[in-house]
């Protein structure tokens, strides 16, 4: 069955790298975002706005938008050619699996592209 | 290759080690996850569109259903964020060297993620 053409980096190595780098960035992230709000309890609107509309807070939130999309298409790859396969599910299994994915990397992209639109329209 | 080859994966005749479990939750909770981006980025829109929607936010957060949605939400990102650290860890050469080592880990993992979940559960709630 051929796999590989709907995998992100289209060798099993490269998923397995960018997998980590992307997970590393988004742990980096969600512990700034948790030690940020522990530190500042009675948070402001304009506090908070201030931190997310400068240049270097843009950049960590977008490279950690576009670390959960190569994430999440890594990983929801693997998962559907685990289980929605040929063994499993009958001879329409690619065609379903091939659908599923399609809306996976468009649901993605919308992701990005809502990230985008909120952090640059603060 | 011949096709009809027997297959036994019946998970309920299986008895799965507990490293099964929380690869099976990682799993679950990284779907979930895929899901959940929508909620974390419905979020951030509000928190940041304007003064009245940052504020509106505590409001919503009191509605048990919006309650709900976070702290699944939460939820599954603290025992995601937990088990890929595991993931991590074993990659560096830590404890990957035996199914002792394995078993214990995941024990960790476990109780770890129940522990954040606990406190997500009892800030959500207050």
């Amino acid at each position: 069955m051929i796999t590989t053409v709907t995998s992100l980096g289209r060798s099993g190595l490269s998923d397995w790298l960018i997998q980590r780098v992307s997970a590393f960035v988004m742990t980096a992230y969600l512990f700034f975002i948790v030690g940020y709000l522990l530190a500042n309890p009675e948070l402001s609107y304009s506090q908070w706005a201030d931190l997310n509309s400068s240049l270097p807070m843009r950049m960590f939130s977008l490279v950690t938008m576009l670390s959960i999309a190569a994430h999440a298409w890594i990983g929801m790859w693997c998962v559907l050619t685990d289980y929605v396969t040929v063994r499993l599910m009958g001879p329409k299994a690619t065609a379903i699996r091939i659908f599923f994915q399609l809306g996976m990397i468009a649901i993605i992209l919308l992701y990005v592209i809502w990230a985008i639109d909120i952090l640059w329209g603060i | 290759m011949e096709k009809k080859r027997p297959v036994n994966l019946d998970l309920g005749t299986i008895a799965l080690p507990i490293t099964s479990y929380v690869s099976i939750l990682h799993r679950a909770s990284g779907v979930i996850m895929f899901a959940a981006v929508a909620v974390l980025l419905w979020i951030l829109e509000s928190s940041l569109a304007s003064e009245a929607s940052f504020n509106e936010l505590t409001n919503l957060f009191a509605h048990p259903i919006c309650q709900v949605i976070v702290w699944g939400t939460l939820a599954a990102l603290a025992y995601h964020s937990v088990a890929g650290m595991r993931h991590m860890i074993m990659d560096f050469g830590i404890g990957e060297d035996s199914f002792q080592a394995g078993r214990l880990s995941a024990w960790v993992a476990l109780v770890l993620a129940a522990v954040v979940i606990a406190l997500i559960t009892s800030w959500v709630i207050l």
